[in-house]
C-alpha cells in the first residue's frame, strides 16, 4: 500500500515539478539557478566503471541494477537520496556527499530502527560495525524483501544477520555477548526447516526479533523479553501457546513471576531441537530440576532417572509422567499424576499398571521418614549393615594382612627351603 | 600306592579332594554371573558418574545391558536352584543329616564363634593360629553372605523385573524398597566379594597370589595339614582320609584355573577401583 502511494507520490512530482518551473516563467530559470541533475547526467560520470573518487575508490554505480531495484523501477531520482545536490552543483561535485536520508521517504521503519538495539549500539556505544539501513538494504540495487533476490528475503535474512551474528571477528569487536548466534541457529529445527527444508514458513531471525525494532531480550518492549517469549513463539505455535497460558508455568508467568520458565527456558532459543531424539529428552530433564532441586534428586534414585542419567531415554522422564506444556499441580484434576489419573498415566509404559502398582512412589526419599517411612528405616537397616559387615571385616583383613606378612617376612629370615607356602609348585 | 593306615595315607597321597566337580562347576557359573550381573547393574547405581555411561556403553548400551542383567540373573538363579536341589538330596536321598550339624556342616556354630576370636588373638600376637575344620568361620560368612545376598538381590530384581505382575500381590510401595535393597544388597555383594572374599580366597599372604582349590577341587596334603588340622585328624581317626586321597589335578585345570581365577580378580578389583572413585569423589 505504501508503496503503491510512493509511486503515486513520484507520478505526481514527476508531473507536477517541470508544470511548476515552467509556471515561474523564464525570467527566474534565467536567473541561473543551477538545475538539479537527471539520473542519466549523475550514469554520464557513475555509469563509467573505471570512476573513481580522489582516495581511489570506485564510486560506479551499475545502472542495470540501479534500474531493476525497487527505487530505479519507481523513477526515483539519485538527488531523492543525495539530497546534497537535489538543489543543482557545480560538477564534479564535492568529494564527500551527506549520506543518503533514507528516513525522508521511510519515515516509520527508520524511527522503529531507531529503538532498536543497532541504532542504539551506534549511539551509545560507538560501536560504528553495528547495522544501518544500508548494511542490509544494500544501495543502488535495492529489492522489495518479497522478492526472492533480494538480501532481505526470508530465505536468505539468515545469511544477512550472519555476515555479523556469523563472524567470529565482528562478534569479539562487537561485544556481542551470545557468540556466534547464527551456527547455533542453523542446526536448531527451525535453521534446518529455513535453510534445508526450505520452508517458507520456517521462522528466520525477523520472525522472533523483529526487523527494524530489534530489541535487546531484557528491554520490556521487546518480543524476546521473557514474559512476551510465549506470545512471539505463539504466533506459529498457537495450540501449543493456548495449552501453555493455562499451565501452571504459564500462569505465573502471567502473575509476573520472573522464574516461571517460557518456552526458551526448556527449549532454548536458537538450538531448539526436536523432542523425539533422545539427546533433548535426557537434557531437558536437567531444565526442569534447576528449579525443582527435590524433584529431580529424588528422580536420580529411581530406575527411570538412573538410565536417563545414563543417557538413554526409553524410559520415564519428567514430561512423560507429568505432561510439558499443559502442567498444572497434581492437586488439580486435570493433571497427569493426580489420584484419577495416575494410573492411566502409569500404563502409557507399563501396559498392566493398577492402582496397587501406581503405590510405587516415583519420587521416594529412603531420608524422609514422614513420606516413606518404610523406605526409611529399610534404608538406615541397609547402611547399618554395609558400614558394620564391611567395618568388620575391614579390621579382620587389615589384620590379617599384618598377620601374614609378618609370617612371610620371618620365613624368608629362616632362609630359603622354609617357606611357609601352601601352594604346591605346579 | 595304598595304605591301610591314616598315618601312612597321610605321607603317601599328594592331595585330598575338597570340592566335588558340579560344585566347582556351579561355582565357575556363579563367578560368571556375578561378574556380568555386577559389571551390567553398577552403571545405573552410580549412573551420576562419568565411568557408568562409558560402561554401559561397552555392553553396547542400556538396552543390551539390560539383557545381560537378566540373562546373568536366570543363569545366577539356575545356579542357585540346582544347589538347593543338591541339598535336598543329600539331606532326604543320602539322608547325609551331617550338613545341618556336626563339623563338615555349613551351619553356624559355637565353635565358629571361639574359633573367630581365639584367629583375632593370633593376628595380634595374643594366642596360636587356631585349628580349623571343614568350613572355617569366614567361609560359612562367606556361604551365607552368598546366601542370603541370592535371596534378598534375586528376589528384589525379579519383583524389579516383572512390576506389573507382583502389583497383584504387592503394594506398589514395595518397589521402591525392592529398588533401594536391590541396590544396596549388590554394592555389599560387589564390594564384600572383590575385596574381602578376595582376600580371604586367594589375596592373603599364605595364599597370594591365588588358591586353587575352587578350580581343581583338591587341597595339598600340606595345605591340610596347615590348615585343617581338625578335620585331618578327624577323618584320620575315622580312617576315612584315604577316601579323599587323590593325585594332583591334570595341568590344564591348573592352567585354566589361575587364568579364569586372575580374570576374574582383575575385573574384580577394578570394579572395586571404580566405586571407590565415585565414593571418595562425591
Amino acid at each position: 500500500m505504501t508503496r503503491v502511494l510512493i509511486r503515486l507520490l513520484i507520478c505526481l512530482l514527476a508531473i507536477a515539478g517541470p508544470a511548476a518551473a515552467a509556471a515561474a516563467g523564464p525570467s527566474e530559470q534565467a536567473k541561473g539557478a543551477p538545475k538539479p541533475p537527471t539520473n542519466d547526467d549523475c550514469l554520464a560520470c557513475h555509469g563509467d566503471p573505471s570512476a573513481v573518487r580522489a582516495s581511489g575508490g570506485s564510486v560506479t554505480v551499475k545502472a542495470p541494477d540501479f534500474a531493476a531495484s525497487i527505487h530505479g523501477a519507481g523513477g526515483i531520482a539519485c538527488v531523492d537520496c543525495h539530497t546534497d545536490l537535489a538543489k543543482g552543483a557545480e560538477f564534479p561535485h564535492a568529494d564527500k556527499l551527506k549520506p543518503a536520508q533514507c528516513v525522508s521517504c521511510h519515515e516509520k521503519p527508520v524511527a522503529a530502527y531507531d529503538t532498536g538495539v543497532h541504532a542504539q549500539a551506534r549511539r551509545v556505544g560507538k560501536n560504528l560495525a553495528a547495522a544501518r539501513c544500508v548494511d542490509c538494504h544494500g544501495t543502488h540495487d535495492i529489492k522489495p524483501s518479497a522478492d526472492p533476490q533480494s538480501r532481505t528475503h526470508h530465505s536468505k535474512l539468515l545469511d544477512m544477520c550472519g555476515r555479523c551474528h556469523g563472524n567470529e571477528e565482528i562478534i569479539k569487536r562487537g561485544h556481542i555477548q551470545i557468540g556466534n548466534i547464527v551456527d547455533m541457529f542453523r542446526d536448531s529445527i527451525h535453521g534446518r526447516a529455513l535453510t534445508r527444508s526450505g520452508l517458507s514458513v520456517a521462522p528466520t531471525c525477523s520472525d522472533c526479533h523483529g526487523n527494524h525494532d530489534i530489541r535487546r531480550k531484557t528491554d520490556t518492549a521487546s518480543r524476546v523479553y521473557r514474559p512476551t517469549v510465549p506470545l512471539t513463539c505463539g504466533k506459529c505455535h498457537e495450540g501449543i501457546a493456548r495449552d501453555y497460558w493455562t499451565s501452571i508455568h504459564g500462569v505465573q508467568v502471567q502473575k509476573g513471576s520472573p522464574l516461571a520458565p517460557v518456552c526458551s527456558s526448556c527449549h532454548t532459543a536458537h538450538e531448539i531441537s526436536r523432542i523425539d531424539v533422545a539427546g533433548w529428552k535426557v537434557a531437558v530433564i536437567k531444565e526442569c530440576g534447576t528449579c525443582h532441586e527435590e524433584s529431580i534428586k529424588t528422580y536420580r534414585d529411581t530406575f527411570h532417572g538412573q538410565v536417563t542419567a545414563l543417557g538413554y531415554s526409553r524410559v520415564a522422564s519428567c514430561a512423560d509422567c507429568h505432561g510439558s506444556h499443559t502442567i498444572v499441580p497434581k492437586a488439580d484434576p486435570r493433571s497427569l499424576v493426580s489420584d484419577a489419573n495416575r494410573v492411566k498415566t502409569c500404563k502409557k509404559c507399563h501396559a498392566g499398571a493398577t492402582e496397587s502398582f501406581a503405590q510405587y512412589d516415583p519420587h521416594a526419599d529412603p531420608s524422609n521418614r514422614a513420606r516413606n517411612p518404610f523406605l526409611f528405616y529399610t534404608s538406615q537397616f541397609m547402611k547399618m549393615l554395609l558400614m558394620g559387615v564391611f567395618a568388620f571385616f575391614g579390621i579382620h583383613t587389615g589384620l590379617w594382612f599384618g598377620r601374614g606378612m609378618q609370617i612371610k617376612a620371618a620365613a624368608r629370615l629362616r632362609g630359603p627351603g622354609k617357606d611357609d607356602s601352601t601352594e604346591d609348585g605346579r | 600306592m595304598t595304605s591301610s593306615t591314616p598315618a601312612n595315607a597321610a605321607v603317601t597321597a599328594t592331595h585330598y579332594r575338597r570340592f566335588e566337580r558340579t560344585d566347582r562347576l556351579l561355582h565357575g557359573f556363579l563367578m560368571f554371573s556375578f561378574l556380568g550381573l555386577a559389571f551390567t547393574g553398577m552403571p545405573l547405581l552410580f549412573s551420576h558418574e562419568p565411568w557408568a555411561a562409558s560402561l554401559a556403553r561397552i555392553f553396547g548400551g542400556f538396552d543390551a545391558a539390560g539383557l545381560i542383567h537378566r540373562f546373568c540373573a536366570i543363569v545366577m538363579i539356575t545356579v542357585f536352584v540346582i544347589h538347593l536341589s543338591r541339598i535336598v538330596q543329600r539331606l532326604f536321598i543320602r539322608k547325609d543329616l551331617g550338613i545341618l550339624w556336626g563339623p563338615a556342616s555349613m551351619v553356624p556354630q559355637p565353635r565358629d564363634f571361639f574359633e573367630l576370636i581365639a584367629h583375632m588373638r593370633w593376628f595380634v600376637g595374643l594366642g596360636p593360629q587356631p585349628r580349623f575344620e571343614h568350613f572355617t568361620y569366614w567361609e560359612k560368612f562367606d556361604y551365607w553372605a552368598v546366601f542370603w545376598g541370592m535371596g534378598i538381590i534375586g528376589g528384589s530384581g525379579l519383583v524389579l523385573w516383572f512390576p506389573e505382575t507382583f502389583a497383584h500381590v504387592l503394594p506398589g510401595w514395595l518397589f521402591n524398597i525392592a529398588m533401594l535393597i536391590h541396590g544396596e544388597e549388590a554394592l555389599l555383594a560387589v564390594g564384600f566379594i572383590f575385596t574381602i572374599h578376595f582376600f580371604n580366597g586367594h589375596l592373603r599372604p599364605e595364599k597370594f597370589p591365588m588358591d586353587s582349590v575352587i578350580f581343581t577341587g583338591r587341597v595339598t596334603v600340606h595345605e591340610m595339614l596347615e590348615e585343617r588340622q581338625d578335620e585331618f585328624e578327624r577323618l584320620s581317626n575315622l580312617g576315612r582320609i584315604d577316601e579323599l586321597a587323590s593325585p594332583a589335578a591334570p595341568q590344564w585345570v591348573y592352567t585354566l584355573g589361575r587364568s579364569v581365577g586372575a580374570l576374574a580378580v582383575t575385573f574384580g578389583l577394578v570394579m572395586v577401583g571404580l566405586i571407590l572413585f565415585a565414593l571418595f569423589t562425591k
